[in-house]
């Protein structure tokens, strides 16, 4: 070729230096949001690595048959009871051609059939028959070789804690309580105490933003005080009131914790602007929350590496499973649930209550929304960061909310699975 | 078979055009008022509503719930300003009794945000009760918004 022709491009992402300094958590580089290869890479190292995925809730599957469809990352997994009521896991792709078999979210199976050349597996995800294996008239036909035991559905691990179900595509993927740590553990038990759920429904939303950004903004107390109208103004959340912020050992896991006060501005509040002294509810039975759990904390947000948001804002109480599509969407799926001994009343409460934390939350919408933005913001900048100092530069836990810190601490753990 | 007389068939259009426009052109005041005051206004995914799963992503069970929702998108919430476009179709009504009608439609949404095209947001079906109040006017006293796909684009920010 002559090359006098040859053009000289820009590199791409991929192939630019990605500078991050080490021991760096106060400056997130924004093609960690951006690039396909770290998206892939994130698939294999933290979603189909080391680590516990929320799956659904032993509610969803009550018996032998019961099975349920999520994802991991961007693959589909089956959960399902076996004949003998036992949890099992395993990837929703056929041993032979790779077809997602399974299109229903929840449903009940006596074994799973694949529609292309109707490969059936049992409930164990065991190969059990291939049509035509002996051939046809003498024809054709699998080798003699070839053994059903071989080509069952890939399995995961799965586990159960006081009804919550998690998998993980690694067989050596330490204990369940293990991986959450004493701290997690007993925040994780306070709602999930051992009493049985029951499911109120479910929405799912389709977020254009990394799914990193989903995370940050459960880890950041900081914009809560500052962007949520309705959290201020009704003192649901706000920088004044008593708040912790934990994490586990590793900084994978993270608790925001914090305690109703009242709508009411004092010395400590000038800098919101978004708190309405003013402004009332024409219905309050919008806002009603009555105080059901043993300690004096109102509002307890988890977010359990890598896919789970554990929600208990007053009486509303969810499960937000993140699902990445690629490096620029994400699916939230959210599955609000109350508790099977509620009355009445309080189921009705935590209907209400979900129209601060939904699809069309008064609250959420305002975090999908600016997600969006972010990610509109960031795409164009791979190569610059955001500055998260807020609270100082390290990764400890704090007695107050106006820090940043468990978003730092999440990317300490990151960058030791990513290895980046 | 509906045998619904035809002035009540237009009369029932006329609301169901007047609540489009409330969401579409504004005032988003005029909503609640196509509401009769003890009222119920759902959205709810289809998931749930098959599955008797009483979860909406909107709920509402008074006028004054819907006044502050109101208030909400027009003071409160954080979202990138957009417009929505209802289409209404297939109006049929299901059981005419004097003053009160259980009526269904099917509606889809249109969404435009700022640096986008037009898209459908949401799409399903209406399931109403009706009821012609001491003022003569019909105002809705019950419509669930059951809408057909599991997930939603982003935020659903104003009611469909």
């Amino acid at each position: 070729m002559n090359e006098s022709m040859q053009i000289a491009h820009p590199p791409t992402v991929s192939q630019a230096r990605k500078h991050w300094p080490e021991n760096e958590y106060a400056r997130i580089p924004y093609w960690l949001y951006t690039d396909p290869d770290v998206f892939s890479q994130e698939m294999n190292r933290i979603f189909c690595g080391r680590s516990w995925s929320y799956v659904g809730l032993a509610a969803e599957l009550p018996g032998p048959g019961n099975f349920l469809t999520t994802m991991i990352g961007n693959r589909s997994v089956i959960v399902c009871r076996n004949r003998d009521g036992e949890l099992r896991a395993f990837a929703n792709r056929c041993a032979h051609r790779g077809v997602k078999f399974c299109r229903q979210h929840l449903g009940t199976a006596k074994r799973f059939i694949c529609p292309y050349h109707q490969w059936a597996y049992d409930l164990n995800g065991e190969l059990k028959g291939v049509p035509f294996r002996a051939g046809v008239k003498g024809q054709g036909g699998m080798p003699e070789d070839f053994d059903l035991n071989a080509h069952g559905l890939q399995q995961l691990r799965v586990t159960e804690h006081n009804g919550v179900l998690f998998a993980s595509f690694d067989r050596d993927v330490e204990d369940f309580t293990d991986y959450l740590g004493e701290t997690n553990r007993t925040y994780f038990e306070r709602v999930f105490d051992g009493r049985e759920l029951t499911v109120l429904g479910y929405t799912r939303q389709l977020i254009p933003g990394n799914w990193k950004l989903m995370f940050e903004n459960i880890k950041d107390p900081y914009h809560a005080s500052l962007l949520h109208v309705f959290l201020v103004t009704f003192g649901l959340f706000r920088a004044d009131q008593e708040s912790q912020v934990k994490m586990d050992a590793t900084g994978r896991h993270g608790l925001l914790i914090s305690r109703r006060g009242e709508q009411q501005a004092s010395e400590h509040t000038r800098d919101i602007a978004n708190l309405r002294t003013d402004f009332k509810l024409r219905d309050p039975r919008l806002l009603d929350p009555v105080r059901e759990f043993k300690d004096s904390a109102t509002v307890v947000m988890q977010t359990i590496w890598p896919n789970l948001i554990v929600q208990q804002q007053s009486n509303t109480i969810a499960m937000r499973q993140i699902q990445p599509r690629d490096a620029g969407s994400f699916e939230l799926s959210w599955t609000f649930f109350g508790y099977a001994d509620d009355d009445e009343a309080m189921t009705r409460r935590r209907l209400r209550q979900a129209n601060l934390m939904s699809a069309s939350g008064l609250v959420s919408g305002d975090d999908s929304e600016i997600i969006k933005l972010a990610q509109d913001g960031l795409v164009p900048y791979p190569d610059d960061d955001a500055v998260l100092e807020m609270g100082g530069r390290d990764t400890h836990d704090e007695d107050h909310m106006v820090t940043e810190t468990a978003i730092r601490a999440f990317y300490k753990y990151y960058r030791e699975v990513m290895e980046v | 078979m509906s045998t619904a007389d035809p002035a009540l068939y237009r009369e029932l259009e006329d609301l169901y055009a007047r609540y489009a426009e409330a969401l579409d052109d504004g005032p988003l005041d005029a909503w609640p008022e196509c509401f009769a005051e003890e009222c119920l206004y759902l959205i709810i995914p289809r998931e749930n509503y098959e599955r008797e799963l009483p979860l909406a992503i909107m709920r509402c069970e008074s006028r004054d719930m819907l006044k502050d929702r109101v208030t909400a998108v027009n003071e409160t919430m954080v979202y990138e300003p957009r417009y929505l476009r209802h289409h209404v179709t297939n109006l049929r009504i299901l059981n005419d009794m004097a003053d009160e009608v259980e009526a269904t439609a099917n509606f889809s949404v249109i969404e435009v945000l700022p640096d986008g095209l037009p898209r459908i947001l949401m799409c399903g079906r209406y399931r109403d009760r009706v009821r012609r109040e001491a003022d003569g006017a019909w105002r809705f006293t019950e419509r669930v918004c059951v809408y057909d796909s599991t997930l939603v684009p982003n935020s659903i920010i104003y009611p469909v």
